[in-house]
């Protein structure tokens, strides 16, 4: 048992134990909260197979930004507590068992794959320089510049669209 | 021994980070008392005088007064919430603390190195990440205690802090330009050789706009307004008392403490000399320094002290010429010289900090929110062109 395997298990046991608490979770700063969790815990797995840069990015965007932003607007709104309706029938019956089938499919796969194994020996862990930063921004701005240029001008037109949208009522 | 050699970067680990969380406590409880001081003699006061000589013992003692203070909890406060934001503000405030290089990585023990805790090639981007979720402390702190005065606190404080960062992180970009690296020892090294060398002269724009950034990150005048006790009491932490104001204290300044090693590290050489190598005369600086500070105190002692205080003070006087003399031994003499360097230089920027707060005025909330998005912004986002354009220019 080494400790990058024993860290891996607590932190994809915190990253499940988040998502349900978003899901259970009742006060909407509470829900915020658990994905906050949720996306540190991830970071931590990337950081865990190697990926320093994806991991510090993921914490950046997701938790320091984007979930910001999601706290703010909850405290500006004073969202309430969310009111519950009536389950689903469908869901509660067919949705949970569906779901469990995918998760054991999931499992299946992963068993035997390659990406699996190196999980399950640890060796996938602590590997620092797999894909260095300077290998990644070679990648992002020569080899795939189109692509990459092409979302951010679709993440532009995005925010366009969206300023245009609240002006509206004006 | 043996348990040692093959865990030797756990057990090297753990005792940096012992050592490391010992010094930095006991730095910011001097750092408050050094802000009263300072603060005292800009307005042509004594500040803390009388617990202690000099009022060395004042942090102590509130130290102690913090800890017996009865600790009240709001009735309609969210419990779990209001506990979790200050250990959230304190532990992510000290965790940058573990990336920060305080000395040469040529420095070793069982072959770890012993002034970083966290040597991390990537070192720049792990403290922004931990400083970009260190608004939730005071967020979740305002929202927490269901109270108007701390919830407008904490709004304002996460607006601030979303709109500063953007400036903060751009205006470092130059810097990794320059050195071309993300990890400290790597943006450190770069500017190896003499004054004339660190990053500062050339990013002088960069270096501006980060200190503006990092004055209104840290929430300190004149960009306090998440706790301007006019406006709001005492903002997001109104309803704290007893130790948990304490944490969220002592988050402030160790967070002061990081932007100030930050600034060290990027613009002012970190732990390198401003002298160039051949000046060896450079190498007795730590420990003259020393010795030139006990010579001090003993004048003091022995013009200006009476009863007790003497005492204390003839003690400081012979810690400082102890300690100048170990600072003296050609074997010690090298390894102090890096973190003397770096602990002089965020001494000084710790004294720029409370000088502003010394000299200006607060600022009102639209003036912070437009000067942050229409000046700090465009300016270092020019700067950042600018760099990248003179680099691609001499380098092709």
């Amino acid at each position: 048992m080494s400790i990058p395997f024993i860290l891996f298990f607590i932190c994809a046991a915190a990253a499940v134990l988040g998502a349900v608490l978003l899901i259970v979770a009742r006060e909407p700063i509470h829900s915020a909260l658990a994905l906050i969790l949720v996306m540190m815990s991830l970071a931590v797995l990337y950081l865990l197979l190697g990926a320093e840069f994806i991991a510090a990015v993921q914490v950046i965007v997701y938790a320091g930004a984007v979930m910001v932003l999601f706290v703010f607007v909850i405290m500006l709104l004073n969202a309430g507590v969310e009111v519950r309706t009536n389950y689903s029938k469908i869901a509660k019956y067919v949705g949970v068992p569906l779901g469990f089938f995918l998760l054991l499919e999931v499992a299946y796969w992963m068993w035997g794959s390659a990406v699996g194994t190196t999980v399950a020996n640890g060796a996938g862990a602590v590997n620092a320089d797999a894909v260095s930063t300077v290998d990644l921004s070679n990648l992002l701005f020569r080899d795939y510049l189109f692509p990459f240029e092409a979302t951010s001008i679709l993440v532009l037109i995005a925010i366009v669209g969206a300023l245009v949208l609240a002006k509206k009522g004006e | 021994m043996d348990f040692i050699a093959q865990h030797a970067v756990l057990v090297v680990s753990l005792a940096k980070i012992a050592v490391l969380l010992f010094v930095v406590m006991t730095a910011l409880a001097y750092v408050t008392w050094f802000e009263r001081k300072v603060v005292a003699h800009i307005q042509s006061r004594w500040g803390p005088y009388y617990v202690g000589a000099h009022g060395l013992l004042q942090p102590l003692a509130d130290g102690l007064k913090f800890l017996f203070k009865e600790d009240v909890t709001p009735p309609a406060a969210d419990r779990l919430m209001y506990v979790l934001a200050p250990f959230l503000a304190l532990s992510l405030a000290l965790t940058t603390l573990a990336l920060i290089p305080f000395g040469p990585p040529s420095v070793q023990l069982f072959g770890q190195p012993v002034f970083i805790v966290a040597n991390s090639s990537i070192g720049l981007l792990f403290l922004f990440a931990i400083t970009s979720i260190g608004v939730y402390g005071v967020a979740l702190a305002g929202w927490s205690s269901n109270s108007k005065y701390p919830l407008l606190g904490g709004l304002r404080s996460s607006a601030q802090m979303i709109s500063y960062e953007v400036s903060l992180t751009l205006s470092v970009v130059g810097v990794l330009l320059l050195a071309g690296s993300f990890s400290f020892n790597g943006i450190i090294e770069h500017q190896y050789g003499s004054i004339r060398h660190w990053h500062v002269w050339p990013q002088i724009i960069g270096f501006l706009c980060y200190i503006t950034a990092a004055i209104a990150e840290t929430n300190r005048v004149p960009f306090d307004l998440p706790e301007a006790e006019t406006e709001l009491v005492a903002g997001f932490h109104t309803e704290y008392s007893s130790f948990k104001f304490a944490m969220f204290f002592m988050a402030e300044y160790a967070n002061m403490i990081t932007v100030s090693c930050l600034a060290t590290i990027l613009f002012f050489g970190g732990w390198l000399s401003p002298f160039p190598d051949s000046w060896k005369w450079q190498l007795y600086l730590p420990g003259a320094g020393l010795v030139l500070l006990g010579l001090y105190c003993a004048y003091d002692t022995a013009v200006h002290m009476r009863g007790i205080a003497r005492i204390q003070f003839a003690v400081v006087t012979l810690l400082c010429f102890a300690g100048g003399l170990i600072c003296l031994a050609p074997s010690v003499m090298q390894v102090i010289q890096g973190p003397f360097w770096f602990v002089t230089k965020v001494i000084g920027f710790l004294f720029v900090y409370v000088w502003i707060r010394g000299t200006l005025p607060r600022f009102r909330y639209d003036q912070l929110m437009s000067f942050g998005w229409k000046l700090l912004l465009p300016v270092s986002l020019v700067n950042l062109v600018a760099t990248a354009l003179v680099i691609l220019l001499r380098h092709g």
